[in-house]
């Protein structure tokens, strides 16, 4: 089942007068489930490729649509709400609400986007600190948290709302190699467990070995895809 | 957790600012708490005394007599037909207490050696000690039992210290009466009064028919009816069926026979209430300025600082409208704290105040002592005017972070 499917996909922006091409004519089918990962150098369109997918912008021309739906049709409070129910976001420096403890920041999308009964949403809670293996670490703040532990963190709270489709743009750009790998392994585990399709970005040669279908961009263009099995 | 947690968690993150902020608000919440009970305590009590010692709260004169008032002139007197409409009205009307009916003279006082002019009230005592009750309080020294007796007088402080007069000395007045002659009556004072602000603050009282015997009035014609009415608050109904009645009323030239004035029109220190009224409405202006410019500094600021996470909530898929009440409750908590802080501590101060026991002197008036009142009113205006603009001050900041474009939000440094 396509989980993001885009054709002849294109955005374009003015930046100092000068129409910059950010994605052109791309096209490409990422299915339900995929572990998939666009890579590609600084400045060749990952990050805007993923805002897209992430209905956080729209494509200038072409199509995109993620889990069926046509982002350009949406307006803003109609792309808040799609991504509230379909997308979880995975940031390169974590993002995480500085106010709110671990616990707070895993519930937040489920109390402050779809207003889950408070039962369910501490159990869902608890289910995902004991997932991504920070059970006891639920009373903390993000400032108290080392770069993995936050970015664990982030990655249950991309998955509490139960999101088709977590969308990582360079999730391991700030943590050391190891770190790195144990959250690209945990992202894979998550994504056994609760089936759901991640994207993510990066630069890193090593991390990118670990997606199992693969994307290059250069330019704003699609120069490569590997798709299904282990990428090399 | 919701809104309110993540709020009052924001404003706490940044507690030097937020802190600066709620005292400023606080401070100007207690400036205005403080300046409206002071300077409402000082009118309540002006205003007291006015009515309750001297002018009652609406007169009744006849039709330009107000407009004379200074030459007190006994040609404009009301002849006893009008005297009995009047009353009979009076009698009917549920608003009035009271009421008294006085001759208003001018004459000569001596003491058989100086000789000065002085302004008198002939009254009938029990229907004026009902209409001003407080004007047995102004007499100095002991009260008598009645008001004032037949031959008896209540001379003013004034002219009982220029002319060394004191109580049980014998005195002599002498009033031109309405055909020009001149007539004289031995009295004895009975009570020096305190003087008081405003028209009729230096006035002698004299009983009506030692009034009517010096001017040789033989029917039962007066000057002016004051009136006191059950409340204050019923000036303006009972001023206007007073208007619709005997107001209506007309002369044989076709004219309004009567007059009827309520006591701020009478009195000067009505311009000093008014002054006072506009001085708190600059002060709950200020307030609102100091409200908004401070909340709005400092929500700017907060919008300004967490740019990228609000990038983050929205790419979360909170809704425009959650971002924009988060912000706004970030507002409204801030008013909110200032506002109690503000109350509480005014209530501190007027406590202390009442407790002191401040007094001052105004016009010749001395020793008035301050009471400082906080009415549950006053502090919610404060508390409302506070809130409102602390909320409204946040209004740009926070439509400004709602409306934010995620993309660039996030990739904010």
């Amino acid at each position: 089942m396509k989980i993001v499917e885009a054709l002849n996909l294109t955005k374009s922006y003015e930046m100092g007068g000068e129409t910059v091409n950010a994605i052109q004519s791309v096209d490409f089918v990422i299915n339900s489930g995929a572990f998939v990962s666009f890579v590609g150098p600084s400045g060749s369109g990952k990050s805007t490729l993923l805002n897209m997918i992430g209905c956080l912008d729209k494509p200038t021309k072409g199509s995109l649509k993620v889990d069926g739906v046509d982002i350009s049709t949406l307006n803003r409070q109609q792309a808040a709400k799609f991504r509230g129910e379909t997308i979880g976001f995975i940031f390169q420096d974590f993002n995480l609400i500085p106010v709110l403890t671990v616990a707070e920041n895993i519930e937040y999308p489920l109390l402050m986007v779809q207003n889950w009964p408070t039962n369910e949403r501490q159990q869902r809670v608890k289910t995902l600190m004991e997932a991504v293996g920070i059970g006891d670490q639920a009373n903390k703040f993000p400032h108290q948290l080392s770069g993995g532990q936050k970015q664990r963190v982030a990655v249950a709270r991309a998955l509490a709302s139960k999101a088709k489709l977590i969308l990582a743009d360079e999730p391991t750009a700030n943590l050391d190699h190891d770190t790195a790998f144990r959250i690209i392994d945990l992202m894979k585990a998550m994504r056994d467990e609760f089936n759901t399709t991640f994207i993510f970005s990066t630069h890193d040669t090593k991390i990118m070995d670990s997606a199992e279908s693969l994307f290059t961009l250069e330019d704003g263009k699609l120069s490569q895809q590997i798709q299904g099995g282990q990428a090399k | 957790m919701k809104i309110l947690r993540i709020a009052s968690r924001n404003l706490l993150r940044y507690q030097r600012r937020t802190l600066l902020t709620t005292l400023l608000i606080t401070l100007g919440v207690v400036a205005m708490l403080l300046f409206v009970s002071t300077s409402g305590s000082f009118k309540a009590m002006m205003v007291g005394q006015i009515t309750d010692s001297m002018m009652g709260h609406l007169q009744i004169h006849k039709k330009g007599y107000v407009s004379s008032i200074d030459s007190l002139p006994l040609t404009l007197n009301m002849k006893p037909k009008m005297v009995e409409k009047a009353e009979a009205q009076l009698a009917k009307m549920p608003q009035v207490e009271a009421w008294s009916p006085r001759i208003k003279l001018g004459a000569m006082f001596s003491n058989f050696s100086e000789t000065t002019s002085i302004r008198l009230n002939g009254v009938i005592p029990e229907k004026e000690v009902a209409t001003c009750p407080e004007l047995a309080q102004r007499i100095i020294g002991d009260k008598p039992v009645n008001l004032i007796e037949r031959g008896k007088l209540l001379i003013p402080e004034l002219i009982a210290k220029g002319l060394k007069v004191k109580v049980g000395d014998p005195v002599v007045l002498v009033a031109t009466n309405r055909d020009g002659s001149v007539n004289g009556i031995n009295f004895i004072v009975s009570g020096v009064l305190e003087g008081l602000s405003g028209p009729g603050g230096r006035d002698g009282y004299i009983h009506i028919d030692d009034a009517r015997d010096l001017l040789r009035i033989d029917d039962n014609e007066i000057s002016e009816i004051a009136i006191r009415l059950k409340s204050a608050e019923l000036e303006k109904p009972a001023q206007k069926a007073l208007q619709a009645g005997i107001g209506q009323m007309l002369n044989l030239q076709d004219k309004p026979a009567f007059e009827i004035h309520s006591w701020d029109k009478l009195s000067p220190f009505a311009n000093i209430a008014k002054m006072i009224d506009l001085m708190t409405l600059f002060i709950k202006i200020m307030l609102v300025a100091i409200v908004l410019i401070s909340v709005m500094n400092v929500m700017i600021m907060a919008v300004y600082e967490r740019v990228r996470e609000i990038g983050t909530l929205a790419a979360m898929g909170t809704q425009p409208r959650t971002i924009l009440s988060l912000f706004l409750t970030e507002g409204l908590l801030l008013g909110v704290v200032g506002a109690i802080l503000g109350v509480v501590i005014s209530l501190l101060i007027i406590f202390g105040l009442q407790q002191a026991e401040i007094s001052f002197a105004f016009g010749r008036q001395t020793g008035l002592v301050l009471h400082p009142v906080l009415t549950l009113g006053d502090a919610l205006f404060a508390s409302g005017t506070v809130i409102v603009a602390a909320v409204l001050a946040s209004l740009q900041p926070a439509w400004k972070a709602s409306k934010l474009n995620p993309v660039e939000a996030l990739r904010q440094v």
